[in-house]
C-alpha cells in the first residue's frame, strides 16, 4: 500500500518551474531513492512534502489525507520528518540536548508544569527514548559533547538521531552521504538499513550511486523538475534517458 | 536540563551567605542609596524578563513600554479603586501580558530587524496613547499619588521594608524564570533561536513559542512596573520610553546574554559603577560611554565570561570551547 502519494505536483518560483507535474508513490516500509542531477528539484520536492513550501498545484497524500500546504510542525506531528541537505544541527547544544529537541512531540509541556516540575515523568521517558536512539546510532559515548565538536560522520548520525527520536513514520533524508569517506559511507549505509528495518519508510535523496544502488528498493529520477524514469535500481542503471541526463548534462 | 543535585552543603552555605548579604546591604546605605537599591532590585527583574524574550533570538524594543503598561495599570487601579499593591501587581503583569498577546499577531509576523523596528513602533503607539488621553493617563505628566501598602503595622513606604518586599517578589519571579529557562520550554526556545527550521521539522510550532516567550516576559516586566510605581509614587511616558530601553539593552549586553546570570551581573555592576562616578559630574556620560565601548570591544560575551577567561589565561582547567549558550 502506498503510504505517500505525490500527485501532479508543480512548484514554481516566479518564472522558474522547479517541479513540473511530478507524480510518484512511496510504498510503506521501503527505501525509495529520489535521484537526479543538481538543480533537478529533489530538495524542493522534500520541502513541499514536509510543509516548508506549498505546491503551486497538485496534491500530496499521506495515508489517504491531503497534506499539501500544512505547516511543517503539523506534518512532522503526523509522522513525516525531513533531514536537511547541509548538516543542520543545534551546534551550540550538546548531543543529548540536540536529540532531546527531537522528542518535542511527546515531551512537550506547558509552562506551569515546567515550573512546578509536574512533567517529570514525561521528561524522564523522553530522556530514555533519547538514550535509546543515541545507543542505536552509536552516539551515547559522546552525549555530553557539543554538536560542533563532532566529526562529520557523527554529525550526520546525530541529525538522523534528532529525526528518529521524534518517532516518524516516514523519514525524508536529503543527501546524508555527502562529503563522507568510504568508511563513513559504509557505516551510514548500515545505520540507514537499521532504521528501515525498525519499520520506518525512507525516502532518500542522494548523489552517491553506490549508496543509492545498495540501499534503495525503487528509484525515481528527476531531471529539470520532471520525472524522467522510475523503477528498480537495475532498471534505472540501464535506462537510456537516465544515462543521457547524467552524462550529457554534466 | 541536568539532573545535578543542587542541594549540596556547599551550595546551601553559599546561598545562606548571599541571603545574609542581601538582607544586610540596606543597613549600610544612606537613604538615597536605599532608594537606588530598590530600583536596582526591580531592574534585575526587568533584565531577566527581557532575557526570556530574547531567548528565541528576537530582540524587542518594547520591553520598557511593557513595564510602563504594568505601572499605569497599577496606578489606575490604585487611584480609582483604591486597590493595594497586593492586588494591583497581578493585574499589572496581566495587562502587559494581554497587550503582548494582542501584539503577537502583527509583531511576530516579523523577525530580526523588522521585529526590532516593529516592536519599537508598537511601543511608541502605546506611549502616544498615554500622552494623548490626558483624562485617563495624565498626559506627559503621567499619574502620581500611588502609595505603598501597609500591612501588619509595617508601612512599606520606608525603604528597608520595601526593599525586603521587592527582594522577596523579585526572587520568586527569578526562580520561576530560571525554572522556565531550564525546562523543556527553555530548551525549545533555545532550539528555535539556533535553528528554527530544524526545530519545526520535529514538530515545534515556532510561532507559538515566540509568542509564549514574549507574553511571559511581558508579564514579569509589567509586574516589575507595578512594583516600581508603588514605591516611586508616579509614572510618566518618558520614564518608560526608548531611553530606559537603551539601558536595558546595555545591561544585558554588557553583562552577557548567554547565561541566566549575565544580565543580573550587568545591571548590578553598571548601576554601582554609574553611582561611583557621580562625582565626575559633566564627564559622567563620557566615562560611562567609554566603559561600554571598551567592554563590548574586549568582552563581547559580557562580564559573565570573565571567570572563564581568567581560568584559561592562568591555565587552570581547560575552557577552550566557549559555547554561546548556557551550560546549566
Ligand atoms: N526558494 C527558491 N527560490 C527560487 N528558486 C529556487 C528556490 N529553491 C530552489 N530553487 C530552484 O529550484 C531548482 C531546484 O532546486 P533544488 O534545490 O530542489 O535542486 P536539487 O535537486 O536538490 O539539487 P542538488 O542536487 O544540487 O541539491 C533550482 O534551479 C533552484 O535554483
Ligand atoms: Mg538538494
Amino acid at each position: 500500500m502506498a503510504i505517500l502519494e505525490i500527485k501532479n505536483v508543480t512548484k514554481q518560483f516566479g518564472g522558474l518551474t522547479a517541479l513540473n507535474d511530478v507524480s510518484f508513490q512511496v510504498e510503506e516500509g521501503e527505501i525509495r531513492g529520489l535521484i537526479g542531477p543538481n538543480g533537478a528539484g529533489k530538495s524542493t520536492m522534500f520541502k513541499n512534502i514536509a510543509g516548508f513550501y506549498t505546491p503551486t498545484s497538485g496534491n500530496i497524500v499521506y495515508r489517504g489525507e491531503n497534506i499539501e500546504g500544512k505547516p511543517p510542525h503539523t506534518i512532522s506531528e503526523m509522522g513525516i520528518v525531513r533531514t536537511f541537505q547541509e548538516t543542520t544541527l543545534f551546534q551550540e547544544m550538546t548531543v543529548f540536548e540536540n536529540a532531546l529537541v527531537g522528542s518535542h512531540i511527546k515531551g512537550r509541556t506547558d509552562i506551569f508544569s515546567a515550573v512546578l516540575g509536574l512533567d517529570q515523568k514525561k521528561q524522564e521517558a523522553a530522556s530514555e527514548k533519547v538514550m535509546e536512539v543515541l545507543d542505536f546510532m552509536g552516539l551515547s559515548d559522546r552525549k555530553d559533547q557539543y554538536a560542533s565538536e563532532l566529526p562529520l560522520g557523527s554529525q550526520r548520525a546525530l541529525a538522523l538521531s534528532i529525526a528518529l527520536v521524534s518517532e516518524p513514520k516516514i523519514m525524508l533524508m536529503d543527501e546524508p552521504f555527502a562529503g563522507m569517506n568510504p568508511e563513513e559511507t559504509n557505516h551510514m549505509m548500515d545505520l540507514t538499513r537499521k532504521v528501515q528495518e525498525s519499520g520506518i519508510t525512507l525516502v532518500l535523496v542522494e548523489h552517491d550511486m553506490k549508496a543509492v544502488m545498495g540501499l534503495c528498493h525503487h528509484l525515481t529520477v528527476l531531471n529539470f523538475g520532471v520525472v524522467l524514469a522510475q523503477g528498480t535500481p537495475e532498471d534505472i542503471r540501464n535506462n537510456e534517458k537516465v544515462i543521457e541526463a547524467y552524462l550529457g548534462g554534466a | 536540563m541536568n539532573k545535578k543535585n543542587i542541594l549540596t552543603v556547599q551550595n546551601v552555605v553559599w546561598a545562606a551567605i548571599l541571603l545574609a548579604a542581601l538582607l544586610a546591604t540596606p543597613h549600610f546605605l544612606k537613604f538615597y542609596h536605599q532608594d537606588l537599591l530598590i530600583y536596582l532590585t526591580i531592574n534585575v527583574l526587568v533584565v531577566c524578563s527581557y532575557r526570556l524574550v530574547t531567548l528565541t533570538g528576537e530582540w524587542s524594543l518594547i520591553h520598557a513600554v511593557m513595564m510602563g503598561v504594568g505601572a499605569y495599570t497599577a496606578s489606575l487601579l490604585f487611584i480609582h479603586f483604591g486597590l493595594d499593591m497586593w492586588f494591583t501587581l497581578p493585574f499589572a503583569g496581566g495587562a502587559a501580558a494581554l497587550i503582548a498577546a494582542l501584539l503577537c499577531f502583527p509583531l511576530l509576523r516579523m523577525t530580526q530587524f523588522y521585529f526590532l523596528i516593529g516592536s519599537f513602533a508598537a511601543g511608541e503607539a502605546i506611549r502616544l496613547t498615554w500622552i494623548e488621553f490626558v483624562g485617563v493617563f495624565g498626559g506627559t505628566g503621567g499619574l502620581r499619588g500611588v502609595e505603598a501598602p501597609i500591612l501588619w503595622g509595617i508601612d512599606f513606604i520606608d525603604p528597608i521594608p520595601y526593599y525586603y518586599l521587592s527582594l522577596f517578589i523579585v526572587s520568586v519571579c527569578l526562580f520561576i524564570l530560571y525554572r522556565i529557562e531550564n525546562s523543556r520550554v527553555g530548551l525549545t526556545l533555545h532550539a528555535i533561536h539556533w535553528k528554527a527550521p530544524l526545530a519545526e521539522s520535529v514538530g515545534v510550532n515556532a510561532w507559538r513559542y515566540r509568542a509564549l516567550a514574549f507574553i511571559v516576559g511581558s508579564f514579569f516586566v509589567g509586574l516589575a512596573g507595578g512594583l516600581k510605581v508603588h514605591y516611586l509614587g508616579s509614572v510618566s511616558p518618558n520614564q518608560m520610553g526608548i531611553g530606559f530601553m537603551v539601558f536595558i539593552l546595555i545591561w544585558v549586553i554588557v553583562g552577557g546574554y548567554n547565561k541566566f546570570y549575565g544580565p543580573i551581573i550587568g545591571v548590578i555592576v553598571l548601576t554601582v559603577f554609574d553611582e561611583s562616578i557621580r562625582t565626575f559630574e559633566v564627564l559622567r556620560p563620557a566615562i560611562y560611554g567609554a566603559v561600554l565601548i571598551l567592554s563590548v570591544l574586549f568582552l563581547p560575551l559580557g562580564l559573565e565570561s570573565i571567570p572563564g577567561r581568567l581560568r584559561s589565561w592562568f591555565g587552570v582547567g581547560s575552557t577552550p570551547h566557549e559555547p554561546p549558550l548556557t551550560d546549566q
